[in-house]
Formats: structure tokens, C-alpha cells, sequence
């Protein structure tokens, strides 16, 4: 009643001063004008078409795409908005749009998923037709004239905007996508300012997905990208699309929570806030976030991610772009363990008192400390040992330091004895990860890609999918989410398929691309060397190394392996742990500690208050991955760096420059002053580290290696990663990673 | 006039809100579109087809190509709930989901889809009024509600007994014989399932035909206008009353 009240007054002038002044303005009425009321009048008013002989400016694909011609021959001339470009066969006219750089709008289409067509916002005028033609699923023909800016198209695409609104909750200012969200964007650029609803809106009960995803499924506009991310390139088929009609729901019908290690890229793909990131709810919005292009380090494949943080926090990680290792998508446990990097930092040096307690000191004191201590032990009692996060710099550092004491006990965690590190071949993903794609028969020996490296599993999995790829898998009893022979748990099947009597041999001899794929875990085996010169006979015999594939590959599992092996931290010794009387842990926190001898003087440098630091004399902090510059090579030998993207803890430094200013303080002063000086350094040791964003492949195969006499045992592969969310130091320190472990492992 | 005009939609906001739930939301699906467990019907509870379905089951997945079982999942669906006596718990899709190898999120989309799947319990005889147009006009909300208030339930509820239930069901194609109801006899298993119509029905035949059921017999299906036959009009038929006239032309038997 009041509202009818104050409206009419709006309309008639409140005082009679001012109704003679606005007898001269007209009153301001909503004015509809002929163009407005149907696209035909539009069309009729437009005006006529510009001149043949006009030349276009020449335009470029959306986002800087290149078009790759499979047949250069098979290519189709389309006309876009009158320009007119070359487009293989086979492309859909939104992909054509896009070579021509229109962005046309869509929900439903992920360039990376199958096509469903249903949410009708791509629908753009193509001459000839008799309706709007949705572009994402029409084959684009020679001679099509496309036009995406007519009034035909622009009432489309109010109208769809119209349609998606009506049941659209008003949620906005609660909704963790604002600002990022495609149908804000899309209704501000394509839809209209006015609506017709005047009914209830539907609203649907939320799913319970797992710690991870949080869910409000009344924003949900049931575009299916997630069923279709769910089923294809996650493998699982959890979500589905239950009932029909505006009662749609999408769900798992019994309550099944999302335990696939990708479960956190449906959050990047869905389009609205249904689906968001439970750690990231209600904690800031986008735009105040600062992005830092960097690496993911908890695993080898080394993900392209941004970091976002604003301040000082990091506050959440999103996958990057990077066609050849991650694509779009990252693992769980990169995209989530980020809030371990706020628990248990290590921020001042501490010395372990007589009576067992740390006491905080500083830099100076405890650097002397270790720098007495360093001197007063013989050579070889000195070991050195890098953590699975350390960067090539530090590592390179380290190796300097030790080996200037005179010690040659300098490696990296989880390379065993008698690693051979001379051939790179021995220890790099040899096809490359994009290569993968290539291979149409795949043998996991030891490794259980999901909980390894979810990204190379991903890849294995868009393999099988697209091209019916087969594989096969010797080791315990794992869970794959494509189709999976297991042929048997331990070296005997690998004998077995040496010598020909498995009935996988056939298979392997007719597999054009033969991809065989050895875990790392292997090399803490003492039997090694036979299992190993065994993989590489069923290479040899297979003819799986070639000079146009090399099929053969080692899945490393931490992101500083490749590195240190580049760089030659290998253990020579098996003895040395237990006979060391200088142990320096360098981020090493999957030592075990029981084998370091009790009067030996332990340094532990590193960002998390692990599992070593309890055994540790002088505590000395460190920067984490994001705080720092680093340089690391993922398991197929590219190598990259990460970015500091927040500031420190405390006063934690670089690794490279403890260990330097150690070294300045035990008299053994390295060459080097800067980043640039450990660079060069590292240049002359492998210089393919220092060639950023580039994969160095192997230079020798396996012709150059020595004949194995050794035979293998019998005992069976044992599984390397037990909880795939708790594999590092910051993952263990991770809330988010102890609700996933507790509720999302298979028991 | 703003004033009188905002208060008259106050007033249709709130009659939406005040009428009937069963009428406002208009859903024909028994059940929601999201489980929730309860002590018949668990997804750990066994459930398999009959040894004589077996055989059904094999004959069913016949029909389509051996690469396409999950063609097979419709038939295959209504026969698990023939068999359970009318609706499906999760366990009956899930070793439907078996049967057919795919994964169960696919049968559950499938029968969320569907209304005539019911997946919560319906009763033995389970009675559908046909809603549509045609039947609406000839009274088929008299005969919904002479059905609910006679059998106590509303709609989608089961009376005590476990034999009766209704539901609304779209147009059945006996428009000349409106209004009508259907019942989907689940009281036999799979092997005694039919689904008969009972047509130009009054609100005192149905109750009669539902007392009959509830007695065990079987009321005839079809009319239930003693005066018409099939769809015919009453008093016989006034067209097509002879054979048809041959064709002007020439003898075409005779060649």
C-alpha cells in the first residue's frame, strides 16, 4: 500500500513550485520504439549492408589460439560477421567463431568435454537457416555465412538469459562465484535489463559431495558439466542428472561423497556458484585476490597453478593452463593443501638446549653453532640429504657444501642405493606426458598413477577413452578409473611376460605405441637393477623404444627427484646414515629417523614442524614453495620455476642461502653470491635446469647400459603412497587433508 | 490505484501459498529425486531377479545388440518392479545397473525420468485417474477425490491395508471414454501384472470397482457403460454401419 503511494507521488511533481518548471520537460515515460518490439522491424531499420569491396581488419582467434590443419587439404571457408576464415573439417561453428575472434557466449560447451547443446545461449543467425542455430553443436559447412550480431542472435540470447534467471536464486551477494561468475558476466553482456517473472522460483536440496566441494544446487542451471567432467575425464560415474524437467537435480541419488583426486575441478568448471570450494567458502572475493603464476610441487608432474593470495595468506590455488602437462585441471591435494602452509612454520632458529628443549636464537648464533659442530666430525661422517620439496638451487648448494667438506653423502629422499643417474633415460617419463595420448597399449609396473601422479592418470584415462587405448598393471590390488587388466602382483609376471609364456606378449607385439610405465617406487627394491634391466629386455623385445617413440618410462614420485638426479645427489652408500655423525636434513622429513645413530648431530632446515624436526639439534627455517624462487623439473624433464607469490614466515630464509652463509661461516666459501652465480653453477652441472619451460628429452637409450647379472626376489610390488592426501610435509600439516583422509580414502 | 492494484497481487501470492500442495506442485513422481535410506529399501539390502524372471531378463537383452545392453534398461526396469510389487528400491537398480553393465547413476537417471517407475511404495493396486484435459472437463476431479476421501490416503500415500494407492497420470488415449482410471494390478508378482483401464467411470462405479478389487475379484475392465460397447456411442454405432464401397474404377480382383 505504501509502495503505491510513494510511486504515484514520483509521478506527479510533490510541489507546485516545481510543476511549472517541469511543464517545459516532458514527463519521463519508459519509450518503446519500433526496432525494439520484434527483430524483423529491427532487421527492416538496419542499414543497408556496407560495400562488397570493403576490406575487414584482420582479426585473430580468441585468447591467442593457434588452429591446428590435421589435413591441410580438408580445410573449409566459412564467413563469420562477413569475414571469412579457414577452418579445418569438422569444426563446429562456435569453434569457427572462435578462429575468427568472436567469443560467442555458452554454459554448456567446455572445449575439453563432449557437446550436449542445452543451454541454447550459443545460438547465432546462420543464413539459410529457418531458426537460430546452436553453434556449439552444428558441424560448420563450406560457404556457411555465420552472424552473430544480428537482432535474431542478440533476442536469443535474451531470451536464454531470460530462461536461466527465472528459477535463479537471488543470491549473489552469498554466492562465492560473484565476480567470477559466467552468468553475471554473461547476463551483463548478453542479457536484458528487464524480466517477466512473476512466480515462485524453484528451489533443490543441497548434496552432500565430501569436505571439498561445497554445493547450493538451487543456483545449479543444469548445464551437465559436471556429469560429463565427472564421467569422462574423471573417470567416475557419480552425478547424474536425476529427474526432469524445472525439477532437475543434478546428484548422486544415494549420497555418495566425490572421492576421485580430481573431484576439485568441477568447482573451475561449473559456470554459476552451485558448485563451489568448501576450504575457500565465504573467505574473500576474487577481485581482492593478487594472482602469482607458479608450480605446484606435491607431486613430480609439477601442475601449472596461480596462487591467489591477498596479503600475506595464501588463500586459494587455481589451475593454469598448460596444454602439454596439467591442461585445465589439477589434483586435490595441489588445489587444497594450501592451508597447511599456515600450520606448523617454522620461523626462527632454534638450538635444542642441554635439557632436551628448543630455544629460539638467532641466525648468527646458531649458524655458528653448526659451523663448529661441522668441523669437529671426520669427512665421511658428514650426510647431507634433500627433501621431496627442495628446489635445484638449494639442492645444487647443498651438494657443494657437503662435497667441499670433504664428504660425498649428499642425496635426495627416495633414491635408494645404486640409483643409476648417469643415463637420463633411467629416470625421466621418456613419451612425455602429452605423448601419453599417443600410446594405445599402456603397462603400469609398481606405480598406481592415481595416487602418484593424478595428472599423468588423467592423461592415461583421456588415452583410454579416446582412442580405446588397454592397459595392464603388475602390483597389489589398486583401484583405476578406466578399464584395467591386472596380469599380477609381483616380479614373476614380469618375468613371466620377459620370456614370452604371458599371454600379454601378443598384445604388446601388436601395439603400435607401446607405453610402459615403471613406478619409482621401485628403486628402494634391492633387487633393482634386475627388475629394472628385466623392464628394459621387455622393451627391447617389444621394440617399444624407437627413434620415432620411446615408450619407455619412470614415473618419478617427488617434485625434486628429476632434479637431484640431474644434478647427481645419489647415495653411494647404504651405511652411511647409520655411521654419520653430521646429518643435514634439508626439508627431508621421510627419513627414517630410528636409522640416524644417537650421537649424531642433526641440522634439520626446513618450513614444517614435521616428523624430523623432533630428532633435530638446530632447527634452521626455511622458505616454502610459494615463498620462494625455484627452479624444478617435473618427472618428463621440463623444467620450471615457481614464483614467490606471499612474503615468508618469521624469519625464514632461502635454502640456498642458509647453506651459503653456512658455508661462509665454516670456511668453505662457495663461488657464488646471488641466484644468478648458483645458476651458472648449476649450467655447468645440468644445464638443461636452466633452461626454464623447456623438456629436455634423454640423449641415450638403453642400448649404453651394462648387462645385469642379478635375479630378482619373488616378493611381490608393494604400494608406495599409502594416503594420498597426506604425502609431504605441508599436506600432513593440512586440516583440509586430515577431513579428506578421514572421510574420502576407501576404507 | 497503485495502492489497489499491488494489494490485488498480494492477494494471488497468497492464494498460491494457500492452495493444496498436492495441486500447487503437480509432481507425478512417487518419490523424490534423491534417496534417502529407510529400512526396505537400503542400497545394502539383496535384491536379484526371480528364478522365472532369469530367463525374462536373457529374452529381454535379445532384443537389442550385445554392445547396446543398456538399451535394455527400460523393459528391464518395469520388470524389477512388477516383480517387487510395484515400485523399485535402489537395490532392484542397482543389479539392474549390473545386468546391463553400466554404471547405477545411469538407471537412477533413467528412473527418476520416468513417472511410471515408482521408487517409493505404491500399493497393491495401484489406481491412476487420468488428469488431462479431455478427462478434466468430464469430471476426473470428482472421481480423484470420491477415490482419496473413500480410501483415506492422499495422493502418493498407501492406505493401511498395503493395497491401495493413487496417482495422477497423464492422457491415456480414451478420451471418448472419459473419464477413466487405470489400475496397475501388482498383486500376482511379475507374472500376474496387468494394467487394465476402467473407463467411463462415475465417482459410485469407481468405489464399486475398488471394493470389488479389495474383495480379490476381478471387475471387468474396459466401459464400465453397460449401454456402450468399446468407444463406441450408446445405442450402436450410427456410422460405418456397412461394408466399404469398392472402388469406382476398375475390378482390381479380377487380374
Amino acid at each position: 500500500m505504501g509502495v503505491g503511494i510513494l510511486a504515484s507521488r514520483a509521478i506527479r511533481p510533490a510541489s507546485r513550485l516545481l510543476r511549472s518548471q517541469t511543464s517545459n520537460l516532458s514527463l519521463r515515460t519508459i519509450v518503446s520504439k519500433p526496432e525494439l518490439q520484434s527483430p524483423e522491424a529491427a532487421a527492416a531499420s538496419q542499414p543497408a549492408e556496407p560495400p562488397k569491396n570493403q576490406i575487414l581488419p584482420p582479426r585473430n582467434p580468441v585468447g591467442g589460439a593457434r588452429v591446428h590443419f590435421a589435413n591441410p587439404e580438408d580445410a573449409i571457408e566459412v564467413f563469420v560477421d562477413g569475414y571469412a576464415v579457414k577452418v579445418p573439417k569438422g569444426f563446429t561453428v562456435l569453434q569457427a567463431c572462435e578462429v575468427a575472434g568472436v567469443d560467442i557466449p555458452r554454459f554448456c560447451y567446455h572445449s575439453r568435454l563432449s557437446i550436449a547443446g542445452n543451454c541454447r545461449m550459443c545460438l547465432v543467425e546462420v543464413e539459410k537457416s529457418p531458426k537460430p542455430v546452436a553453434s556449439c553443436a552444428m558441424p560448420a559447412l563450406p560457404g556457411m555465412k555465420i552472424k552473430t550480431d544480428t537482432p535474431i542472435a542478440k533476442k536469443a540470447r535474451e531470451g536464454v538469459m531470460e530462461f536461466l534467471l527465472m528459477n535463479h536464486p537471488l543470491d549473489c551477494p552469498i554466492c562465492d562465484q560473484g565476480g567470477e561468475c559466467d552468468l553475471q558476466d554473461q547476463s551483463m553482456a548478453f542479457g536484458s535489463d528487464r524480466g517477466r517473472f512473476t512466480e515462485m522460483k524453484r528451489s533443490v536440496v543441497d548434496k552432500n559431495l565430501g569436505p571439498l566441494v561445497k554445493t547450493v544446487m538451487t543456483r545449479c542451471i543444469q548445464c551437465t558439466r559436471c556429469v560429463r567432467f565427472a564421467s569422462e575425464v574423471a573417470g567416475v560415474q557419480d552425478l547424474g542428472m536425476l529427474g526432469r524437467g524445472s525439477g532437475e537435480e543434478i546428484g548422486t541419488y544415494v549420497e555418495k561423497l566425490m572421492t576421485s583426486e580430481l573431484s576439485g575441478n568441477v568447482i573451475d568448471i561449473c559456470p554459476v556458484g552451485a558448485l563451489t570450494s568448501k576450504p575457500f567458502a565465504f573467505k574473500a572475493r576474487n577481485w581482492e585476490l593478487k594472482g602469482t603464476e607458479t608450480i605446484d610441487v606435491s607431486d613430480a608432474v609439477g601442475s601449472n597453478i596461480r596462487v591467489d593470495s591477498r596479503g600475506p595468506e595464501v588463500m586459494r590455488i587455481i589451475p593454469r593452463l598448460n596444454e602439454d602437462i596439467n591442461e585445465e585441471w589439477i589434483s586435490d591435494k595441489t588445489r587444497f593443501s594450501y592451508d597447511g602452509l599456515k600450520r606448523q612454520r617454522l620461523s626462527d632458529p632454534m638450538i635444542r638446549d642441554s635439557d632436551g628443549r628448543f630455544k629460539a636464537v638467532s641466525w648468527r648464533d646458531a649458524l655458528a653453532v653448526v659451523g663448529d659442530i661441522i668441523h669437529q666430525v671426520k669427512s665421511d661422517e658428514i650426510v647431507g640429504i634433500a627433501g621431496q620439496l627442495s628446489d635445484a638451487e638449494s639442492m645444487m648448494v647443498l651438494k657443494d657444501f657437503v662435497n667441499r667438506m670433504g664428504s660425498d653423502n649428499v642425496w635426495c629422499e627416495g633414491t635408494a642405493v645404486g640409483v643409476d643417474a648417469d643415463l637420463r633415460y633411467s629416470y625421466l617419463m621418456n613419451t612425455s606426458i602429452s605423448g601419453l595420448e599417443n600410446a594405445d597399449l599402456f603397462l603400469l609396473v609398481g606405480t598406481q598413477p592415481r595416487v602418484e601422479a593424478a595428472m599423468v592418470n588423467a592423461r592415461i584415462c583421456k588415452t583410454v577413452r579416446a582412442s580405446n587405448a588397454k592397459v595392464a598393471y603388475i602390483g597389489p590390488p589398486a583401484d583405476f578409473n578406466y578399464d584395467c587388466k591386472h596380469l599380477g602382483t609381483g616380479p614373476d609376471t614380469l618375468k613371466e611376460i620377459a620370456e614370452g609364456r604371458h599371454p600379454f606378449c601378443s598384445a604388446l607385439k601388436n601395439a603400435k605405441n607401446p607405453a610402459i610405465i615403471v613406478g619409482a617406487g621401485l628403486f628402494n627394491r634391492t633387487d633393482k637393477d634386475a627388475i629394472l634391466s628385466t623392464v628394459e629386455s621387455i622393451a627391447q623385445a617389444n621394440n617399444v623404444v624407437r627413434p620415432d617413440w620411446n615408450g619407455l618410462n619412470y614415473l618419478l614420485l617427488y617434485a625434486a627427484q628429476a632434479a637431484a638426479l640431474d644434478l647427481g645427489l645419489i647415495q653411494q652408500s647404504a651405511k652411511a646414515l647409520e655411521s654419520a655423525k653430521f646429518v643435514y636434513l634439508m626439508g627431508a622429513d621421510d627419513v627414517d629417523v630410528d636409522k640416524i645413530p644417537k650421537d649424531a648431530f642433526v641440522v634439520y632446515q626446513g618450513h614444517h614442524g614435521d616428523k624430523a624436526v623432533y630428532r633435530a639439534n638446530v632447527i634452521l627455517p626455511a622458505s616454502a614453495f610459494t615463498e620462494k624462487e625455484g627452479t624444478y623439473e617435473n618427472t618428463e624433464g621440463f623444467t620450471q620455476q615457481t614464483v614467490p607469490a606471499v612474503p615468508t614466515v618469521g624469519d625464514a630464509r632461502d635454502d640456498w642461502k642458509i647453506v651459503r652463509a653456512l658455508s661462509e661461516v665454516s670456511g668453505v666459501n662457495l663461488p657464488y653470491n646471488s641466484i644468478e652465480g648458483v645458476r651458472s653453477r648449476i649450467k655447468s652441472v645440468a644445464p638443461n635446469l636452466v633452461h626454464t619451460d623447456e623438456r629436455e628429452p634423454a640423449a641415450f637409450g638403453p642400448s649404453l647400459k651394462p648387462e645385469c647379472k642379478e635375479t630378482m626376489s619373488t616378493t611381490p610390488f608393494k604400494p608406495v603412497v599409502e594416503n594420498f592426501y597426506m604425502t609431504n610435509a605441508i599436506t600432513r600439516a593440512s586440516k583440509i587433508m586430515a577431513q579428506c583422509s578421514a572421510v574420502l580414502l576407501k576404507k | 490505484m497503485l495502492g489497489r492494484l499491488a494489494a490485488k497481487r498480494l492477494l494471488e501470492i497468497r492464494q498460491v501459498f494457500r492452495q493444496p500442495p498436492s495441486q500447487a506442485s503437480r509432481s507425478f513422481s512417487t518419490a523424490l529425486n534423491y534417496h534417502l535410506d529407510s529400512p526396505d529399501n537400503k542400497p545394502d539390502l539383496p535384491w536379484e531377479f526371480s528364478e522365472a524372471n532369469k530367463s525374462k531378463v536373457k529374452e529381454i537383452l535379445s532384443y537389442y545388440p550385445s554392445n547396446y545392453k543398456q538399451s535394455a534398461v527400460i523393459p528391464l526396469l518395469d520388470l524389477a518392479q512388477q516383480q517387487h510389487g510395484g515400485w523399485l528400491p535402489v537395490s532392484a537398480m542397482n543389479a539392474v545397473a549390473k545386468v546391463i553393465e553400466v554404471a547405477p547413476i545411469r538407471v537412477y537417471e533413467v528412473a527418476t525420468f520416468y513417472s511410471m517407475f515408482n521408487r517409493a511404495k505404491v500399493g497393491k493396486y495401484h489406481l491412476l485417474v487420468c488428469g488431462t484435459t479431455p478427462c478434466m472437463i468430464r469430471g476426473s476431479r470428482d472421481i480423484e477425490s470420491a477415490l482419496l476421501d473413500h480410501l483415506g490416503v492422499k495422493r502418493g500415500e498407501v492406505t493401511k491395508d498395503g493395497l491401495f494407492s493413487v496417482g495422477e497420470m497423464e492422457c491415456m488415449g480414451c478420451c471418448v471414454n472419459a473419464p477413466m482410471i487405470t489400475v496397475a494390478d501388482y498383486s500376482n508378482g511379475s507374472e500376474g501384472y496387468t494394467y487394465n483401464y476402467f473407463e467411463d467411470v462415475t465417482p459410485e462405479k469407481v468405489v464399486e470397482i475398488v471394493e470389488k478389487l479389495r474383495k480379490g475379484e476381478k471387475p471387468p475392465h474396459g466401459t464400465q457403460n453397460p449401454k456402450r460397447i468399446k468407444c463406441g456411442p450408446e445405442g450402436g454405432n450410427t456410422t460405418l454401419l456397412g461394408e466399404p464401397k469398392p472402388p469406382q474404377f476398375r475390378d482390381l480382383d479380377a487380374c
